[in-house]
């Protein structure tokens, strides 16, 4: 292994802020060149031991208040002594590939902090709400911190993304949004692991809110939904600052709730399925079909996923196929 | 002799430095003719800072006076007579503080606080909009200014306590029909606040009497001067009908105007005065719409902060105006008129229409707090700058007719604006620890802790506030109860959600850009990406929007700061994002300080991205800069933002050459 490439993983392990930065910098490369060394520094962070993250999803519609209750979160994890990486994410222009990124904006951390990290990424016109490179950005920051929290934007179909990098995953709403009843009674949506009401200082409307989630989820429980009886259903005030805790109590339990082994099919699920993304922007749908189609594609990324691969490295040993 | 109506209140914005200098200025203004008084204070008062706090470096004594104590006050108002004057403050996030302090400098004088007379901006909409100088959310906002306003309808009743300010939604890219509506939500929001307090109907009455507004005057004359009379109209029309006001006089429009600083130009800037003029014009020609008291900039404001010379030059022109021509001999000069008429109500119907819009949003506070005005004027204000740089708009000396000869008035430059003494920061600094040492330290605790109480129990902030200044209480102590109750609010920037201006600039320029960024981008292994900041306390943000706007429409990714971010954060978020390089925008003259000191702190966290500042920097200014570390100066003669964004790109070229040379 490149011996400058495990100091650095050695540095990212120890939370140190700028070998942080440079192992982003580093899995952000879209060169297909440096596909190799980005595999190379994950399997290196991985060996050098660092935190083992919990990392959670938020996610949620434009305005319902993500990145403020995210800054709510973080501070809150910070006052209970875990360190905390944040990853925001928002759309590139689809016609200039540019992007604003305005999050840590609103964020309003101390920046002496050497136990927060906040780093913005664009989705670079991939389609999921999500960067071609979440997985490894978040794998680096889950090397360097107790908690990752990744912000992305969406309801319905698109947020579905983020589950694959994540082990919790938390769908923002806010008071008086139909849609995501909606979107949840048509089975459009993944059930999320916690439900948050934001902006519950709009106390009545947030109270019904969150009785026609519970009752929506009652419904779906009837119908024999296995996922649907674990959902908490919470009122935040990203504002006024309620609910935070109850917030971080809800994301550990259903860490907890997981346990060791649901934790880890979780995660290799999330590996696979991110690998095969990478693999298909690659080779497209062609690749697929050389590889014998969908079904066999996903059998062998998990034979290669199963040696313990981070999802580049799966997504390279699967383009190694095509060549042989 | 011909009878002659009485002139509107001529004043000078003005304030620097030390109490002692400003009072000084204030009175050898009033010696030259001025007959009302309009205080700037600096950022740190603005913003509720003490001048040792680390927001406040290079800021104090900058774009006004700092006010940090009744010492201040007292210093300020030297020998002059509190009962005689007209003061107006352009004090908002801190209105209730500064109008307390300057009553309980009354009261120590044995003035009665009811025969005080002045103005008090009080108006936080625009704040979020545009000028940046808020601290609280909305909510609280509003609950403060309108504590202010039922005091001093109670208890000053001489005091105009709010003055609507669509000044800086002009600045910010408003249209006339836009000035027009958000001028008017706001002032509905405060008067329907006011009137949830349980005032009676003369109470209310008198308070919409009270009200007055501030407004600017762009180039474009003749639709400035329709848009004052459609203004006069509308307010008619929603004091009588939404708020019952029976008698005309207290439905009357009254406002004060600043002309329009945003289309003075940095190129032969002696043109400005003949645009200020032009733009004087059209709040004073119309007898029934006629401004109550008018403040014009200096000729020079895009350079720097003016001298005294400089306003004097400004002030005569309203003089002329006044006294020399037979202006306020006619009546109503456009009565009747059709073309006038027709405008107007095209004006009105436009407005209303906006108004509506906002209304129908939850109303003005909803509609800051949701990003939908400030979406609005940055669009507005794209459009407005693409025109400039296409050459449809013409700018006499910037995009046409730039060829001139030598001014003499610029032949020394660096002698043609005030430059602030660096040693004021450190005097005050060292003034407020001597009155923190002198006070009653158990007095000024005990008022504090009597204020924390006071707006828990949802009391009004005025009493315990002028008792805190008798104390010796200090504007940061002040301002720190409310930060501390309440937090520190960010404004929704209005960037993120901008949508694309299709046409500004040069749709062939904008695709050669984007190639040129792809490359970059193919090179660097990931898109370029650019930090875009306002350090310090300047508010001013809206350059700093469209630099931001206009990179991610080319094809960087932008991380975009906001106003007011420290030294530390800007190095902290350059360092996480992993940026190619870092944009500063300051525009309150405090980047000698700030600049090179962002620089340093830059290097010493390993961020080698190029560094680019942009604002009012005088060329000497920009040369030292240049030899701190700084890869590029732009001031406000660079209008056109492709050849902004092209010269940034091949900054970024060169940067990256040179990073693989050294490889």
């Amino acid at each position: 292994m490149d011996g400058s490439l495990a100091a650095l993983a050695a540095h990212v392990a120890a939370g140190e802020k700028r070998a942080v930065a440079r192992a982003l910098d580093h899995v952000e490369d879209r060169r297909p060149a440096s596909r190799a060394r980005i595999a190379a520094l994950l399997s290196a962070l991985a060996a050098a031991g660092g935190h083992d993250a919990h990392r959670v999803g938020i996610t949620g519609p434009p305005g319902v208040g993500k990145s403020t209750l995210v800054a709510a979160l973080a501070r809150v994890l910070r006052a209970r002594g875990r360190t905390v990486g944040v990853l925001a994410v928002d759309p590139t222009s689809v016609r200039s590939g540019g992007a604003l990124l305005g999050d840590r904006a609103r964020m309003g951390f101390d920046p002496g902090d050497d136990g927060l990290f906040v780093r913005s990424a664009a989705t670079g016109g991939d389609a999921g709400g999500l960067t071609f490179a979440a997985h490894a950005l978040v794998a680096v920051l889950a090397a360097a911190y107790d908690v990752v929290l990744v912000e992305t934007t969406g309801v319905g179909q698109t947020e579905t993304d983020v589950e694959r990098v994540v082990d919790t995953v938390a769908l923002v709403v806010q008071p008086g949004s139909g849609d995501t009843l909606q979107f949840l009674k048509a089975g459009v949506m993944e059930i999320p692991d916690v439900f948050v009401v934001n902006k519950a200082d709009e106390v009545a409307l947030a109270e019904r809110a969150a009785a026609d989630l519970r009752s929506a989820l009652g419904t779906l429980r009837g119908a024999g939904v296995a996922a649907a009886h674990e959902v908490a259903v919470l009122r935040t005030s990203a504002r006024d600052r309620t609910g935070i805790d109850a917030l971080a109590d809800a994301l550990d339990a259903h860490r907890a709730a997981l346990g060791p082994e649901g934790l880890a099919a979780r995660r290799f699920d999330g590996t696979v399925a991110s690998a095969l993304a990478l693999f298909a922007r690659r080779h497209g749908e062609v690749g697929v079909e050389r590889l014998g189609g969908e079904g066999p594609a996903r059998a062998l990324a998990e034979a290669e996923a199963r040696r313990g691969l981070p999802d580049v490295a799966v997504a390279v040993a699967l383009g190694a196929w095509l060549e042989a | 002799m011909t009878k002659r109506e009485r002139p509107w209140i001529m004043r000078t914005y003005a304030g620097h430095s030390t109490a002692e200098k400003s009072n000084a200025l204030f009175r050898t203004n009033l010696g030259k003719g001025q007959t009302g008084l309009s205080v700037a204070f600096d950022l740190p008062t603005q913003t509720g800072y003490d001048p040792d706090h680390p927001l406040a470096r290079g800021e104090v004594g900058k774009v006004g006076v700092p006010v940090a104590h009744l010492g201040d006050m007292r210093a300020l108002f030297d020998a002059l007579p509190l009962e005689k004057m007209n003061t107006s403050m352009t004090i908002n996030a801190t209105a209730p503080w500064l109008l307390a302090l300057y009553v309980a400098l009354a009261e120590e004088r044995g003035v009665d606080p009811a025969s005080l007379a002045g103005t008090t901006q009080n108006d936080l909409v625009k704040e979020y909009l545009s000028r940046g100088t808020y601290i609280l959310p909305p909510a609280q906002s509003l609950r403060l200014t309108t504590d202010l306003i039922v005091h001093t309808v109670k208890s000053i009743p001489r005091w105009n306590p709010i003055n609507i300010c669509s000044y800086h939604l002009q600045e910010a890219g408003a249209t006339p029909a836009q000035e027009l509506a958000y001028a008017l939500v706001t002032a509905i929001a405060v008067l329907d606040a006011v009137r949830a307090r349980g005032l009676t109907q003369p109470e209310l009455d008198e308070v919409v009497g009270r009200m007055s507004f501030f407004v600017n005057a762009g180039i474009r004359f003749v639709d400035e001067l329709c848009k004052m009379r459609a203004f006069v109209a509308l307010w008619d029309r929603i004091t009588r009908e939404r708020y019952g006001v029976a008698d005309a006089e207290h439905r009357r429009f009254r406002y004060g105007v600043q002309v329009n600083s945003l289309g003075l130009t940095e190129q032969q800037p002696e043109n400005n005065i003949l645009r200020i003029v032009l733009e004087m014009l059209s709040v004073t020609l119309s007898k029934d719409a006629r401004a109550r008291a008018v403040q014009l900039p200096a000729w020079n404001e895009a350079l720097g902060l003016p001298r005294p010379w400089d306003q004097q030059w400004s002030l005569r022109a309203q003089q002329i105006l006044a006294y020399e021509t037979d202006l306020l001999e006619h009546g109503d000069l456009f009565e009747g008129s059709v073309v006038v008429g027709a405008r107007v109500a095209a004006l009105e119907a436009e407005a209303w229409r906006e108004v509506e819009a906002v209304l129908a949003r939850g109303g003005a506070i909803e509609a800051v707090e949701s990003g939908y005005i400030k979406q609005r004027l940055v669009e507005s204000n794209a459009a407005r700058l693409g025109a400039i740089e296409r050459g449809e708009q013409i700018v006499v000396g910037l995009n046409a007719f730039r060829e001139s000869e030598p001014s003499p008035l610029t032949r020394d430059l660096d002698g043609a604006i005030l430059v602030v003494d660096p040693g004021v920061e450190r005097e005050r600094v060292e003034a407020l620890a001597a009155w923190r040492a002198a006070r009653d330290e158990r007095a000024a605790q005990a008022a504090l802790a009597a204020l924390r109480e006071a707006l828990r129990a949802g009391e009004n902030v005025m009493p315990p506030s002028i008792a805190a200044a008798h104390a010796g209480v200090t504007t940061g102590e002040w301002a720190g109860v409310l930060r501390e109750l309440w937090g520190e609010y960010r404004a929704p920037t209005g960037v993120a959600g901008a949508r694309v201006s299709g046409d500004a600039g040069q749709p062939g320029e904008r695709a050669r850009l984007r190639a040129e960024l792809d490359r970059l981008a193919q090179r660097l292994g990931r898109r370029p990406k650019f930090l875009v900041g306002k350090p310090g306390l300047d508010g001013h943000s809206n350059g700093a929007e469209q630099i931001a706007i206009k990179a991610r429409d080319v094809g960087f990714e932008v991380v975009y700061e906001g106003i007011r971010v420290t030294p530390a954060q800007l190095v902290t978020s350059a360092l996480e994002e992993g940026v190619h390089l870092v944009g500063l925008s300051i525009l309150s003259g405090s980047h000698r300080q700030i600049v090179p000191e962002i620089v340093a702190a830059l290097r010493a966290a390993g961020v080698e991205a190029p560094v680019i500042v942009g604002g009012i920097i005088p060329p000497a200014d920009a040369a030292s800069l240049l030899a701190q570390g700084v890869a590029r100066v732009y001031t406000p003669k660079d209008f056109a933002l492709d050849a902004i964004m092209a010269d940034l790109v091949a900054l970024l070229t060169a940067h990256a050459d040179a990073a693989d040379a050294g490889a």
